[in-house]
């Protein structure tokens, strides 16, 4: 897709002088890994809650050389993630990929790519709560102050309270953790299974949140932990089967509802982990011939 | 069998050309031009200027056409134009006790310098459908006011404020420059600057409510209308490479003093309080609105207790934004599936696990048995 870029507007949408702004953001909360800086975020011409954190960020830290994937529940075709790409492609014209390896920037929302990332790589991250103690703590001025103190007591009692009420920690997404033993981070609402690639992962790890205004960093190689107790140690979610397409095992699936009588297949959520398995040669139960690109 | 659960860039551009072509509606009906929305549906244009803090009827009329009538849409892409103009400062405080009057009334005295201008005002119309003008009735000249010198209107609040009887508006604070929440991030607690900014972008549906609950004594504070005054001002800049300051041109606005519940210590004697609302445009249902919030919000000022939702300067300052809102909301309906399926295996394996231990007691109460 060879689209001119967007005339009347500068490389990437945002002005320069915004740019400038969000990247001392980003230098900080890189600079105090897990710690919400707050940035004087711009309205952006698609909704607040659809990625304008994630596209500030992106359009602040893209150059015309970058390759970028955007992604959404792990799939490079699912509207928004549609939607985003095209707007960088129209606004900044760079290449566009959906090949994890192939690209520089990564914007995603609710997934981490299966492929392990590398050196050099960002991952940004759409973030519609940053706050990972707003639920127990409804107010700004509060919640700020317990970070200050390191003040996270509230949130292992809530965690205890699940599992006295459960038997399980009954949190499955957006689990928290701890960035470099210091704070306490929303990895956004990833399921907890990817909760571990966050940690020590070669790539750099930018986090935006538009509508709050807040923007954060996991910078390479750094501690991440999810919270959990000695005697209930953090688990990933896991599926009783492989990936019904490419026989892929230890990865996310997506439940796949096939008819009204209780038929269900389980799929990669990561479609672009499935696909290049499937051209390897790797089948699963369901496999049939590929179909024609549906679009 | 594969179930697509593809968006697909076609799917999108089909999705967005049936958006088009059902904006236009039935081709048989004249196509509505964004200057008859802006002359004909002018209280739908102010609106969307206030809200989408962007002086321009012009733009924002054809928002409205744009985004089909829909008007927090038509704000919101408003406020994505508005977010790529380039700021060159802010303009000088404007003078509206120099205001060309449309209209000016107070509800606080019976007359007063500058008198009780009714101007274009739905007060005291019955709302009874005027089905004449579906057909285009024709429109009656308005009358004339009589010859003479414009009389001068001082504010009502600067008549009480002569006699002492209200605080004075505190002033400008030095050594910083007024706040501007769209270039800095909203910090709590915030300082009335910031929080007038906010209320007068804020959604008008929101502020009516959360001025109508202070009303009905979740943070009640016995509000009188001083004034309520629309009409044109001038808006000033100082260039500065001039050093003095050139009119940019005249505005619409609207504006609302309300005089409230009286403050005195030990120290000070009593004296009433105000509440201050600005919006763009005529709409007075948000200078009111906006008025009451303003007052609720300096409940920490006056030494209040904080107790009502209006008082409470988070949650009103939080939510008020209703393009932050509407996104919000409305992202529940992107997909999401991922985090539905973990939240789908736990449950799963929690109803599992509940059945065993149901099971299992069945059991020892049928061998107890």
């Amino acid at each position: 897709m060879n689209a001119p870029t967007l005339t009347g507007y500068n490389f990437a949408y945002l002005d320069e002088q915004t740019k400038r702004m969000i990247r001392r953001a980003i230098l900080k909360a890189i600079a105090i890994p897990g710690y919400q800086v707050p940035f004087a975020s711009r309205e952006m011409p698609m909704p607040y809650g659809w990625g304008t954190g994630g596209v500030q960020v992106t359009a602040s830290v893209i150059g015309p050389q970058d390759v970028l994937k955007v992604i959404d529940q792990g799939s490079d075709d699912t509207t928004n993630a549609v939607s985003i790409r095209a707007f960088f492609a129209r606004t900044a014209g760079v290449a566009t990929t959906t090949a994890t390896a192939d690209a520089t920037i990564i914007q995603t929302r609710h997934r981490i790519p299966e492929a392990p990332l590398t050196d050099g790589q960002i991952l940004v991250y759409q973030v519609p709560i940053p706050e990972p103690l707003r639920f127990l703590e409804p107010r700004e001025t509060e919640t700020r102050t317990m970070h200050a103190l390191e003040e996270y007591g509230l949130m292992h009692v809530k965690l205890y309270e699940d599992i006295a009420r459960h038997g399980h920690i009954a949190t499955t997404y957006a689990y928290p953790v701890r960035v470099a033993g210091r704070y306490l981070m929303d990895p956004s609402p990833t399921p907890k299974f990817d909760n571990p690639k966050m940690h020590m992962s070669p790539a750099l790890q930018l986090f935006g949140a538009g509508r709050e205004k807040r923007i954060y960093a996991v910078p390479p190689y750094t501690r991440v932990v999810s919270l959990d107790f000695e005697d209930h140690p953090f688990e990933v979610n896991r599926f009783d089967k492989p990936c019904a397409l490419c026989g892929a095992h230890g990865v996310y699936l997506d439940e796949v509802v096939l008819d009204d009588r209780g038929g269900r297949m389980f799929v990669c959520s990561d479609t672009d982990h499935c696909g290049t398995r499937q051209e390897q040669g790797h089948r699963g139960d369901l496999s049939t011939p590929r179909e024609g690109s549906a679009a | 069998m594969y179930v697509a659960v593809k968006g697909g860039e076609r799917a999108i551009a089909n999705a967005h050309a049936l958006l088009d072509h059902s904006r236009r509606g039935d081709h048989a009906v004249p196509e509505i031009a964004p200057k008859q929305i802006r002359e004909q549906l002018a209280l739908a244009v102010d609106r969307v200027m206030a809200e989408g803090s962007l002086y321009d009827r012009d733009l924002a009329a054809l928002a409205i056409k744009q985004a089909r009538g829909d008007l927090i849409e038509a704000i919101f892409l408003v406020r994505a134009f508005r977010t790529t103009l380039p700021r060159f400062g802010h303009g000088e405080p404007a003078d509206t006790a120099a205001m060309q009057i449309r209209r000016r009334i107070s509800a606080t005295y019976k007359d007063l310098p500058g008198g009780q201008v009714l101007g274009p005002t739905f007060d005291y119309t019955h709302r009874l459908i005027d089905f004449a003008l579906a057909a285009g009735a024709p429109v009656a000249e308005p009358a004339e006011a009589g010859e003479g010198e414009p009389a001068d209107t001082p504010h009502v609040t600067a008549l009480l404020d002569g006699e002492g009887l209200i605080e004075r508006n505190p002033p400008q604070p030095s050594g910083r420059p007024v706040g501007d929440l769209t270039r800095e991030p909203l910090a709590f607690p915030a300082d009335r600057d910031l929080r007038l900014q906010n209320l007068a972008r804020a959604d008008e549906g929101f502020l009516l409510a959360m001025g109508y609950s202070t009303q009905r004594g979740y943070g009640r504070t016995h509000p009188f209308v001083g004034e309520i005054r629309f009409g044109e001002i001038e808006v000033e800049f100082v260039p500065e490479d001039l050093g003095f300051a050139v009119p940019l041109g005249r505005i619409q606005v609207t504006e609302c003093e309300m005089v409230t519940q009286f403050k005195g210590t030990a120290e000070t004697s009593p004296q009433f309080t105000r509440g201050y609302g600005l919006v763009f445009g005529q709409s007075e249902r948000k200078a009111m609105s906006m008025a009451l919030v303003d007052r609720a919000l300096r409940a920490r000022e006056f030494g209040e207790d904080v107790v009502a939702p209006a008082q409470d300067e988070e949650f009103v300052l939080s939510h008020s934004d209703n393009v932050q809102a509407t996104g919000f909301v409305e992202h529940l309906k992107l997909p999401h599936y991922v985090d539905f399926q973990a939240e789908l295996g736990l449950i799963r394996q929690l109803r599992r696990e509940h059945a065993d231990r149901a099971a299992a007691a069945g059991f020892t109460r049928e061998a107890a048995e």
